[in-house]
C-alpha cells in the first residue's frame, strides 16, 4: 500500500496541528512507514463474514436524565488551569478576520 | 519479605486501633524517600495523605467503621486525576495541571478508607512499554537498575515491588498493567472492559483503556477490585458489577479446563520464558487442571490491529490538548493555528506525536476503510475466536511477555521493536476480556510473568484460579 512521502508527513503534521522540524520529518518518515508496513499484514485477511467492532461489551446508546448535577466544583474552579482568562472566560487568539 | 501485611490484615488492625493510619502513611513516605533512586514516583501527596490518615484514625477512635481499605496507603499512576499534587500523565504538556476533581477510582478508594501517598511515573500519556517515554525520567527495574520496569504503569509496578505501599493503581490499554507486573515481579490485574470507571483518568485509547490494581498478591488485587468495580454515571461505558464480592476464596484447579495458547508458545519463544512458563503450567496440571493446547489463529494479527486502533483513538483523545483550556500554551504564537501547533509541538513528546500522526493518517478520508475499519473488523474475527476457545476452556494461559525486562535504552531507537513487547498482552484489550499476570519464577534473576485470561465478566473465576495458581507456584 501507500508509502508516505516527506511532503505527506508535513501535510499530516499540519492536519494534526503539529509543527515539525526537518529533522523530525526525516525521523517520522522512516518510522511511520516502517509501522505502516508492519500493519500491512491485515490487508490480506479475509473478513467478509464479519462486521467491525467498536464496543466490546454490547452496550448501546447509554443515556442519562437531562438534569443538572452538582459535583462540588464551580466554573471558576475549572478555569484555574486555563492559560489566559478574562471576565471568567477563556481568552484565545483571534479566529476570524 | 514485604514490610506490609496482607491488605485485609492491615484493615483489620487499623479498624481495631492496633495500627494507626498516620504511622502507615509515614512508613510509606519513608520507603518512597529511601528508594528515590529508582525514580518510580513523580511526586508525593504527603500533606493530604497525612491529613486523611489523621481523619481516619479519629474515626476509628470514635468507634466508626471506616471501610474495606481503612488506612491502607496506595500509589496512583500519574494519569489519575487526584487532589494533593499535580496530575501530569508524565507529560510536559500537563506539567502544572491541578485537577479540579478526582477520578472516580480515587474517590471510591478514598471512600473505603485508602490513602493516596504518591503519583507514579509512566510513559507519557501511557504510550509505551518501558517508562522511557516519560517526559520526566525513566523508572529503574527494582531487580536490576540497568533494566526497564516495563510500561506504561512501570512506576506503579516498581513502587509495589520496592514496598512503597501495599498497592498501586495502573491503567492497561494494551498491556500496561500486566507487562510491568511481569517485568518487576508483581501481580497485575486487567479487569473486564467497563468494570471500573475511567472518569478522571487521562484518556488514551477509549475502546480498550481499563483501570486496575498492581499488588503483591492476587488476594490484595481482589480486595482493591471489589472497591473499584461497578457502574459510574460519569463513565457511560461502565458495566454492572457482580452482586458477590470479588474478594474470593482460592478455587481448586481440579477439573478446571485450561487452554495453553499455541500462538504464544511457538518455536519463536525464547527458552528463558518457555522454561518457567512450562514449569508453571505443569504444576497447574499436577494440581488437577485439565490442560490442553488451544489455537486462536488470528492472535498473530492482534498487534497490527492494535497499532491501528490505538493511535487512531489516541489522535482523537489528544486533540483536546490545544493550549487554550489547560496545559502548556505557546505564548509566542500570534494566531490560532500557530497557538495550537506551537503548544502541541512543544508540549508533546516524540511518541505522542508519532501516535497522533499515525492515528490521523489511518482515520483520514481515503484510508479509513483500509486501515481503521479493517482493523476493527479483524478485531471481530479475534473476538469470535476467543468466544470459541472459551466454549472449550474455562481459562487460557501463556506468558505475559516474550522476554524478561530488557536493558534501558535498548529499544528506544526503534519504535516498532518497542511495540512488539506488547505482542502477548494486546489481544485481551481488543476483546475486552479480563487477564492477570502473576509471578512465575525467573530467568537470570529477572522475574517472568504467567498470564491467565478468562471470558468477559468472569473476573471472579479468574481471580480465584489465579490465587490458587499463585499458591502452588510459591
Amino acid at each position: 500500500m501507500a508509502t508516505l512521502s516527506r511532503d505527506e508527513i508535513f501535510k499530516l503534521a499540519a492536519l494534526a496541528r503539529l509543527a515539525i522540524s526537518d529533522d523530525e520529518a526525516t525521523e517520522f518518515e522512516g518510522e511511520i512507514n516502517e509501522i505502516l508496513q508492519f500493519v500491512e499484514q491485515l490487508q490480506s485477511v479475509d473478513v467478509s463474514e464479519f462486521e467491525p467492532t467498536s464496543q466490546v461489551t454490547g452496550l448501546t446508546n447509554v443515556s442519562r436524565d437531562d438534569a443538572v448535577i452538582d459535583y462540588g466544583y464551580t466554573a471558576d474552579d475549572l478555569l484555574k488551569n486555563v492559560p489566559a482568562v478574562e471576565n471568567h472566560q477563556i481568552k484565545v487568539q483571534r479566529m476570524v478576520g | 519479605m514485604s514490610q506490609w501485611l496482607p491488605i485485609d490484615d492491615i484493615v483489620e488492625q487499623v479498624q481495631a486501633g492496633k495500627l494507626r493510619a498516620v504511622d502507615l502513611v509515614e512508613q510509606a513516605l519513608q520507603t518512597i524517600e529511601a528508594t528515590a533512586e529508582f525514580d518510580a514516583v513523580i511526586a508525593t501527596t504527603a500533606d493530604r495523605a497525612r491529613q486523611r490518615a489523621a481523619e481516619i484514625d479519629a474515626r476509628v477512635d470514635r468507634g466508626e467503621t471506616v471501610g474495606s481499605l481503612a488506612g491502607v496507603p496506595f500509589i496512583a499512576k500519574d494519569n489519575f486525576l487526584t487532589f494533593g499534587s499535580e496530575t501530569t500523565a508524565a507529560s510536559n504538556i500537563l506539567k502544572g495541571f491541578e485537577a479540579p476533581y478526582q477520578a472516580t477510582a480515587i474517590e471510591r478508594l478514598e471512600e473505603a478508607g485508602a490513602i493516596c501517598v504518591a503519583k507514579a511515573n509512566l510513559d507519557a500519556f501511557a504510550h509505551g512499554s518501558s517508562t522511557e517515554n516519560s517526559d520526566f525520567m525513566t523508572t529503574k527495574n527494582p531487580h536490576d537498575p540497568t533494566k526497564v520496569p516495563g510500561g506504561s504503569s512501570g512506576g506503579s509496578a516498581a513502587a509495589v515491588v520496592l514496598d512503597m505501599a501495599p498497592f498501586a493503581l495502573g491503567t492497561d490499554t494494551g498491556g500496561s498493567i500486566r507487562l510491568p507486573a511481569s517485568f518487576c515481579g508483581a501481580v497485575g490485574y486487567k479487569p473486564t472492559y467497563g468494570l471500573v470507571s475511567r472518569s478522571g483518568v487521562v484518556a488514551m485509547a477509549s475502546s480498550t483503556d481499563v483501570v486496575g490494581p498492581l499488588t503483591r498478591t492476587v488476594a490484595d488485587s481482589a480486595i482493591v477490585l471489589d472497591v473499584l468495580a461497578g457502574v459510574d454515571p460519569l463513565d457511560s461505558t461502565t458495566i454492572e458489577r457482580d452482586d458477590d464480592c470479588y474478594q474470593v476464596s482460592t478455587a481448586s484447579l481440579k477439573g478446571m479446563r485450561i487452554g495453553i495458547i499455541k500462538e504464544y508458545m511457538d518455536e519463536s519463544l525464547s527458552d528463558e520464558i518457555r522454561q518457567p512458563i512450562t514449569a508453571a503450567i505443569e504444576k497447574m496440571r499436577q494440581a488437577g487442571a485439565i490442560i490442553e493446547e488451544v489455537s486462536l489463529p488470528s492472535l498473530p494479527l492482534a498487534l497490527a490491529c492494535y497499532y491501528i486502533i490505538c493511535p487512531a483513538e489516541v489522535s482523537s483523545n489528544l486533540s483536546r490538548y490545544d493550549g487554550q483550556r489547560y496545559g502548556f500554551s505557546d505564548t509566542e504564537a500570534n494566531d490560532l493555528f500557530s497557538s495550537y501547533a506551537g503548544s502541541r509541538s512543544k508540549g508533546f513528546g516524540k511518541e505522542a506525536k508519532r501516535r497522533i500522526m499515525i492515528g490521523t493518517y489511518v482515520l483520514s478520508s481515503g484510508y479509513y476503510d483500509a486501515y481503521y475499519k479493517k482493523a476493527q473488523t479483524v478485531r471481530t474475527k479475534l473476538i469470535k475466536e476467543y468466544e470459541a476457545a472459551f466454549k472449550d476452556f474455562d481459562l487460557l494461559v501463556g506468558p505475559t511477555a516474550p522476554t524478561p525486562a530488557f536493558a534501558i535504552g535498548s529499544h528506544t531507537a526503534d519504535p516498532l521493536q518497542m511495540y512488539l513487547t506488547d505482542i502477548m498482552t494486546v489481544a485481551a484489550n481488543l476483546a475486552g476480556i479480563p487477564a492477570i499476570s502473576i509471578p512465575a519464577g525467573s530467568s537470570d534473576g529477572l522475574p517472568v510473568g504467567l498470564q491467565l485470561m478468562a471470558p468477559q465478566r468472569a473476573d471472579r473465576t479468574l481471580l480465584a484460579a489465579a490465587a490458587k495458581t499463585e499458591e502452588i507456584l510459591r
